[in-house]
């Protein structure tokens, strides 16, 4: 139970047409995540399949059943909000069984649900408190806990950990990865943040301007993208684009490297340059070099090296894993 | 609160311009109720003076409570005045959570309908709603008052609780609607909630010019058993005599229940704004 079918999902707010015919198949269990800038539509699509906001045309299915006049709470679908949503006036506990007591659960089974959840995020102690005593991090696993309660289908993530510091970001994360793997259920993620999404998902859906760019993997987005906007979007620091002709290859219109896959020398290589800014990280340093056949290009070195600004440096790509696009923009196989 | 430090001059300057502004608010109504506590003749004689022993009378007070039904009056005025309040809010709150949270063709225009009412003073159609009232058999009934103070109350209501709605959390909203909460649940439970700084504002609002309203009372319930507080304190103003003592007693008494009302309004005034600032 929990897999999930869009057939060409159109939605348009007046004339400004925001999804423009999505296709997605979800199957049981898996962890999907919509990816894309701000403005790409992946939010609004997580409201389309929540039934908070109706497609202008399309299909929605939800373990094979036709849901889109099904109002959100028959969908069996549970959703956690960025801005956690939680009622001011419940407690945690009201707050986590609230869902269920509409339904008309017995009183018996909707505490028995509230402490199973609440005992797997650590909510006990706070279970008679009011959302305004809480922290972020625990307003945030009460919204999860919300979500659980409900035995959903389907949990949906609108940019769950936004809100977040760092520290505690990375924390729910965890327990987001861990609660996935407990519950076995399907889960829909919207995040502008490709950490969280190469981290987390079994499937990134990345989106663009209303359209899907590319469905697969994580490794399947970072080894193979389809396309100049996957390859830059995914990755961090962005992948180095530079123009076919400036390295002789007209088969090709961009040709693509990442910055991790480009060794520097001061002797020898291919493409000789300056450097124009280092940033020291630790584990990595990157630096910022401007080359003579290249232009500004961006190389990632794993661990402390002793590069200063001006110094003269050449830069050798490792051949077998560049990118060569061709002039729609699309990969060249 | 901020707690940053002003020059003592600078804060004095403030303190000045706001005492000077009380003493100016006020003096209306200490004189009201220093002159209902005098004898005739020292209200002519002397009215700045404060009652001394020599002057000082209660006749005023006991010629109201003596002459007509009072008491009726005031249980009349607050009827009409709190039942408005409740239809003006319930049915503005109404209206402007349809208006900020639901998107439907003519919603601007609506908006906008519903708001003119600010500008154009309901005071303008009174022949119509006088006519209407004697066709409905309503006349010398608190039900018309009631009536045409919710209209009068609603534009504002509906302009000002709209900007509010607006501010509401959509993702709150749509938690709801996952939870499976009816529209009216969402309305009632989680938005009204949030929202009650602005009801306590367009309550102090729409109260004030009801409570001191003479026209529609004197138009359209003028028998002596609807007669509001304001109605009721004409009596004594006369085409040639005015027995003051009596007028200024009964007008010192009507600011009392009025000032109750404010003081629980403001109070949820106060609180809803800590609220926020807290969160």
């Amino acid at each position: 139970m929990g897999s999930l079918q869009l057939k060409s999902i159109r939605k348009a707010f007046g004339n400004h047409e925001v999804l423009k015919g999505i296709d997605l198949e979800v199957e049981d269990g898996e962890f999907v995540i919509f990816v894309g800038p701000s403005g790409c539509g992946k939010s609004t699509l997580l409201r389309v399949i929540a039934g908070l906001e109706d497609a202008t045309s399309g299909s929605v299915q939800i373990d094979g059943q036709e849901v889109v006049t099904t109002p959100p709470a028959k969908r069996g679908i549970a959703m956690v909000f960025q801005s956690y949503a939680l009622y001011p006036h419940l407690t945690v506990k009201d707050n986590m069984g609230l869902g269920l007591k509409q339904m008309g659960a017995p009183k018996a089974e909707v505490d028995a649900k509230v402490t199973k959840a609440s005992g797997m995020l650590s909510l006990e102690p706070y279970l008679a408190r009011r959302p305004a005593e809480l922290s972020g991090g625990q307003r945030q696993r009460v919204a999860i806990g919300r979500a659980i309660v409900r035995e959903p289908k389907l949990f949906l993530f609108d940019e769950p950990l936004s809100n977040l510091d760092a520290a505690l970001r990375v924390n729910t994360r965890l327990e987001i990865a861990r609660l996935h793997r407990s519950l076995k259920a399907t889960m829909i993620y919207v995040t502008h943040d490709q950490v969280e999404a190469m981290t987390l998902a079994d499937k990134i859906v990345v989106l663009n301007a209303g359209q899907i760019e590319q469905i697969g993997s994580p490794m399947e987005l970072y080894n193979r993208p389809a396309n100049t906007f996957v390859g830059g979007f995914i990755g961090s620091p962005q992948m180095n684009f530079i123009e076919a002709g400036r390295l002789g290859d007209t088969g090709a219109k961009t040709v693509g490297i990442r910055p991790e896959h480009i060794t520097l020398s001061r002797e020898s290589g291919d493409w000789k340059g300056k450097v124009i800014h280092v940033e020291h990280l630790g584990a990595d340093t990157i630096l910022y070099l401007e080359t003579e056949v290249t232009g500004l290009l961006t190389v990632r070195l794993f661990g402390e090296h002793k590069y200063d600004v001006d110094d003269t440096v050449y830069a050798s790509p490792d051949k077998a894993a560049m990118h060569r696009f061709g002039a729609d923009d699309r990969v060249l196989r | 609160m901020s707690k940053a430090r002003m020059s003592p001059l600078r804060s004095g300057f403030v303190h000045l311009a706001l005492a000077a502004y009380t003493v100016i608010a006020l003096f209306p109504v200490v004189l009201t109720i220093m002159n209902s506590l005098k004898d005739k003749n020292a209200i002519f004689r002397t009215p700045l003076a404060l009652p001394t022993v020599e002057t000082f009378s209660l006749i005023g007070y006991t010629t109201v409570l003596k002459q007509g039904d009072f008491i009726g009056y005031f249980q009349n005025s607050l009827i009409v005045t709190v039942v408005s309040i409740f239809f003006a809010l319930l049915f503005g709150a109404m209206a402007a959570f349809a208006l900020s949270e639901y998107r439907f063709r003519g919603n601007t225009l609506l908006g906008l309908y519903l708001a003119i009412g600010i500008m154009i003073p309901i005071r303008l159609g009174t022949v119509a709603i006088l006519q209407g009232m004697v066709a409905a058999g309503l006349v010398n009934t608190l039900t018309a008052l009631i009536l045409v103070y919710t209209a009068q109350g609603l534009p504002l209501a509906i302009f000002i609780l709209s900007e509010f709605m607006r501010t509401v959390s959509d993702d709150l909203k749509n938690a709801g609607r996952i939870d499976g909460l009816s529209e009216y649940a969402i309305f009632f439970r989680l938005v009204l909630p949030l929202v009650r700084p602005a009801m306590a504002t367009v309550a102090v609002f729409t109260m004030i010019p009801i409570w001191n309203d003479l026209w529609f009372p004197l138009i359209l319930a003028p028998g002596e058993a609807t007669k509001t507080v304001t109605l009721g304190s004409q009596v004594f103003i006369g085409q040639f005599v005015t027995n003051w003592n009596a007028v200024l007693a009964a007008l010192s008494l009507a600011i009392f229940p009025v000032l109750i009302l404010y003081v629980i309004f403001s109070r949820q005034l106060i609180r809803g704004i800590t609220a926020g600032a807290v969160k």
